[in-house]
């Protein structure tokens, strides 16, 4: 009997002697923090995608708690209705809503416009791939397709299209937060506003050769030809290096670039099929 | 010729042609001696018990990677065979099928695949499996058969000791021991650790194909041998009697469980030789070789981190 | 006993089909396209205009810093065009267009380099073989084409008292300089000579590897008598011709960490070099050629060629045989170290030592599998590193971790990934965290 009685005080003292020991080392090593960070921090996604600039949703919950004007402090995922709650708990004044964006890749090189030239045999990662050589499919700057970008996407936003081997972006699941376009060794990825209604006009090219050479790379590449330039109204369109870029600040949407060009390099997204398309698909 | 498509990727372009599978079957043909000589001991025990462990663990991965994972099937690779193999050689020849099977299960289940299969297990999943079944079994785990006139007989195998059980017994004086016939596999014990010289073949075999270094087998020996000098024991006894040779030549150099370095690897083997007596000498075990590598392997990760390769023109911290 | 470097090192197959064949000289071929980016460094600067008729060793690009180097036009001919031409990994990258004309053929057949006479040679000082050597537009030819006039001149402070000669030749199939060595042992040791006035080094060894008997027994014969230059023959290990390695194995030093081969007193330069350094001062002929090895398990006739820079590589390959049917892979250089490219029609550069071609069985890697921590790519590796480890950091983006672990130190010999029994790709993943780890460390200071 006495050796259960014995057992038991020798482990019970051992908890109670631990159970001490945590609680003077959890008052000793405290951290005091703003309890406004947790309380912002429970409103972000927690996906840690870096997209306000910040390392993370926790630096970000801090920025936001000890900032004095939200200004430039914007959580790309979360909506104005949120970022009105974190301004609340932060006691400031909400930041003016920011253009919603979207990731936009800048080629359309599928393989039936950049036929496949080449086997590459080594691991699926475009960074490695580029540092090899220009790609299966020719082209310097065009969509390698091995998905690093996937890999850097938090929402399943991006996927691999097996059957064009570049990658798509799902825009209803992006949320510009710009982690994909960091990641893509060829700078292919922009974040561009949105539109209204979804509405987007832009070059689906990255070549900066010069034309002839540009055309033999791809059948859809930008040979900087200037058609565009000039008809637009709006100076939204210029030409650096052999490659057009409309910019979306400027762009009214007229879709008239898109028509002139030659190369179809020109995408205009989520625009409402015109009255004769749809007829010609009804037919 | 302008339509060739050129294969592209980094350099190295060539290849040593060693692979995962072309080492693992070498192990299993560096075991056959001591198969082969485990048969002629313990004749239809030792056919069922080997067949039973390596079956049992083959069919063990195979379903846990068709059913379990949903992944790709790797059996072919030998390295559960030779799980089989280790396990059915640290057991006793009169275990019954559903004891061995259990040790399968337990090695390949909780012992690799727990851990997330080849190369993520932390402990040698054939001692896992074979501790296991000592510390539940103890009795059938201990009947060790003896060896030659056993042949025909299974489960109503007439049993005896070991010398080391003996010796924990203090039944039998080392200096009486047949040393001869310990290295000869005459005395009792599992079906693998019989024979001295088979095992010592399979290890030449490993290390002229470059598939086990000197290292591990070397240090383990050298530390049980010098411990038991120190010890009053006579070296050659300690290490031909119970699972040294076969721990240190089969069980202790796999590759997953075992350091990385050569330096690593001489800690990693000293220790389990001082384990090892150190269980044999003061423990309740008469063997300790399993419990021993089974520690180390626990050691492992550590060994690895503290006992890095020296960089080439690393510079001395002043 | 031979010596070679302790840690590390592999024993990799040699396949030197080309070790007993002479050197067989390539015609200039008509036209030559010369790109601008045939050296480690800033790119060289164009000096010319398309129309422009240029003599044959005419600087037609000139060197952009102190690491750069000149160009110049292996023939005579008229500048046809300057622009984009894809390279052999099918990146563009500027080039100038060179054409000949017969007349211009006829030219360049009548007209050499005048040599200079041994009063003029006599008469140079160090400096002035530095401003030849730069103005040739020499660079290693080993395969890391880094200037070699920057190597001549060892930063203020730091002394030189030992000039290694790299004739080890430790990849497989090549055997570029083992052909040099057999053809042009006294040219190579001229070469030697001035590279020790440059420099003011009085002891010089040229270390080849032991395979090589027959390059060791023709250098010694014609080294009889000649006091300060010795061959030192070295056991045959992977990679023997890496820098540090070979200094470690002939004066047993180890180069720091980060530091340069000055700094325990060494300069190395290959055979080859050498030898372009002999042209240069003597000849007054700048680098517009050089020596390479086209070979390959089923190349029809596989062989040692002088070739003109700038000529196709098509070309090259056409004089060996041409393309087996069979061929899956080309490669740039040798097997452990070379580049695998995609385009033919690239015009051969500087760094280009062989060309090597894979039969398409052999040419693909082999499933890869999960690490069995076999702990053989520790053992292989001669820098003292684990790929094993490197690997998933690099996967995981964890740069500072890399960096603690040396992988800055990396050479990227391949003894990792050719040894791992797994397949994994070890180099392709260390590659790219060094490259990462270096930009990271650059943004830092």
């Amino acid at each position: 009997m006495s050796l259960i009685y014995v057992s038991l005080a020798i482990l019970g003292g051992i908890g109670v002697l631990s159970s001490l020991i945590l609680y003077i080392v959890a008052k000793r090593f405290n951290v005091e923090e703003n309890p406004k960070i947790a309380e912002i921090e429970e409103l972000l996604p927690g996906a840690n995608c870096g997209g306000c600039g910040k390392n993370g949703c926790h630096d970000f919950a801090t920025a936001c708690a000890e900032a004095k004007s939200l200004e430039g402090l914007r959580c790309p995922s979360c909506n104005d209705e949120i970022m009105a709650r974190i301004a609340s708990i932060a006691g400031l004044a909400p930041a003016a809503p920011a253009k919603p964006m979207v990731a936009v890749l800048h080629c359309n090189g599928t393989c039936e416009n950049r036929p496949v030239k080449s086997e590459y045999d080594g691991p699926v990662s475009c960074h490695i791939l580029n540092s090899l050589y220009i790609g299966a499919r020719g082209c310097a700057y065009g969509c390698l397709g091995c998905g690093d970008c996937m890999l850097a996407c938090n929402f399943g936003a991006m996927s691999l299209n097996p059957l064009t081997g570049i990658v798509e972006i799902d825009e209803t699941k992006c949320v510009g937060c710009g982690a994909c376009a960091k990641m893509c060794p060829r700078h292919l990825i922009e974040l561009r506003a949105r539109g209204p209604r979804g509405l987007r006009v832009y070059v689906a090219c990255a070549n900066k050769d010069k034309g002839a050479l540009a055309m033999k790379e791809c059948g859809v590449s930008c040979i900087g030809c200037g058609k565009c330039v000039k008809e637009c109204v709006h100076e939204a369109i210029t030409i650096k290096d052999n490659l057009a870029y409309i910019d979306y600040e400027k762009c009214k949407l007229c879709r008239k670039c898109e028509s002139v060009c030659p190369r179809e390099a020109i995408h205009a997204v989520n625009f409402p099929v015109k009255k004769e398309a749809q007829a010609a698909i009804n037919d | 010729m302008s339509n060739r498509r050129l294969i592209v990727s980094g350099s190295p372009h060539i290849h040593t042609g060693s692979s995962v599978k072309s080492r693992m079957w070498g192990v299993v043909i560096a075991l056959l001696p001591a198969l082969a000589f485990s048969l002629y001991a313990f004749g239809i025990g030792a056919l069922v018990v080997i067949a039973v462990s390596v079956l049992g663990c083959v069919m063990t991965e195979y379903l846990i990677q068709r059913y379990l994972i949903k992944g790709e099937l790797t059996i072919t690779n030998g390295s559960a065979v030779i799980t089989g193999l280790l396990l059915a050689m640290n057991l006793p020849s009169n275990l019954p099928v559903w004891i061995v099977l259990i040790g399968c299960v337990v090695a390949i289940g909780l012992g690799k695949y727990a851990f997330g299969g080849l190369g993520q297990n932390i402990f040698n999943p054939a001692i896992l499996g074979r501790v296991f079944l000592l510390i539940s079994f103890p009795q059938q785990m201990t009947s060790w058969p003896l060896p030659m006139v056993n042949r025909a007989s299974y489960l109503d195998a007439t049993t005896g000791a070991t010398i080391l059980g003996k010796m924990k017994l203090n039944e039998l004086v080392p200096d009486n021991v047949d040393l001869m016939g310990a290295f000869m596999g005459q005395m009792g014990g599992s079906l693998g650790e019989m024979c001295g010289l088979a095992i010592l073949l399979g290890g030449a075999y490993l290390l002229v194909r470059r598939i086990i270094s000197w290292h591990i087998p070397v240090s383990i020996i050298a530390t049980v041998a010098l411990f038991s000098w120190c010890a009053g024991i006579n070296p050659l006894v300690s290490i031909l009697s119970g699972g040294v040779l076969l721990g240190a030549v089969f069980m202790a150099t796999d590759y997953v469980t075992s350091p990385m370095t050569h330096k690593g690897m001489v800690l990693y083997g000293v220790m389990i030789g001082v384990i090892t007596m150190i269980i044999r000498l003061w423990g309740a075990y008469p063997e300790g070789v399993s419990f021993a590598i089974l520690i180390m392997n626990g050691f492992t990760p550590l060994i690895n981190k503290y006992m890095r390769p020296r960089q080439f023109g690393e510079r001395k911290v002043k | 006993m031979l010596k070679t470097f302790k840690k590390g090192g592999i024993h990799v197959p040699e396949y030197k089909l080309t070790a007993e064949k002479p050197i067989v000289d390539i015609p200039a071929p008509r036209e030559v396209v010369v790109t601008f980016s045939q050296h480690i460094g800033a790119m060289a600067v164009c000096d010319v205009k398309p129309g422009d008729h240029v003599v044959k060793g005419q600087i037609i690009a000139k060197a952009n810093g102190v690491v750069s180097a000149n160009i110049h036009t292996p023939i005579s001919g008229k500048v046809k065009t300057i622009g984009k031409w894809k390279t052999a990994f099918g990146y563009p990258c500027d080039t100038v267009t060179i054409v000949a004309s017969d007349e211009d053929v006829q030219y360049d057949a009548e007209h050499g380099f005048e040599p200079r006479t041994e009063e003029e040679i006599k008469a140079l000082t160090p400096e002035d073989i530095k401003e030849i050597v730069a103005d040739a537009g020499v660079v290693g030819l080993g395969g890391a084409t880094f200037p070699t006039k920057v190597k001549l001149c060892p930063p203020p402070g730091m002394h030189a008292d030992i000039l290694i000669i790299n004739g080890a030749e430790c990849e497989p199939f090549l055997t570029n300089d083992h052909a040099l060595m057999l053809a042009c042992p006294d040219e190579i040791i001229e070469g030697v000579k001035y590279i020790m006035r440059a420099t003011g080094v009085n002891r010089a060894v040229i270390g080849v590897e032991d395979n090589k008997r027959d390059a060791i027994c023709n250098l010694e014969k014609h080294l009889e008598g000649e006091s300060g230059i010795s061959v030192m023959p070295l056991k045959t290990k992977y990679p023997q011709g890496g820098e540090k390695q070979l200094i470690k194995a002939v004066t047993g030093k180890e180069v720091p960490n980060g530091a340069l081969p000055i700094s325990v007193g060494a300069i190395v330069q290959n055979v080859g070099t050498a030898y372009a350094i002999y042209r240069a001062v003597k000849l007054r002929e700048p680098l517009i050629s050089r020596i390479l090895t086209v070979s390959g398990k089923h190349v029809q006739s596989p062989g040692n060629f002088r070739v003109f820079l700038g000529t196709p590589l098509k070309t090259v390959i056409e004089a060996a045989g041409g393309i087996p049917e069979d061929t899956g892979k080309i490669i740039l250089g040798g097997p452990m170290m070379g580049k695998a490219i995609v385009s033919i029609d690239a015009p051969t550069i500087k760094g280009v030592s062989g060309v090597v071609l894979i039969p398409e069985d052999e040419a693909r890697r082999t499933q890869e599998n999960p690490c069995i921590r076999c702990g053989a790519c520790v053992e292989a590796c001669p820098m003292g590193l684990e790929p094993y480890m490197l690997m998933p950091l690099t996967e995981n983006g964890e740069w500072e971790m890399l960096n603690e672990h040396g992988v800055r130190n990396c050479i990227e010999c391949g003894c990792c990934a050719y040894s791992c029994p797994s397949n994994r790709p070890l180099l392709d993943f260390i590659r790219l965290g060094k490259f990462k780890v270096n930009e990271m460390m650059r943004k830092k200071s």
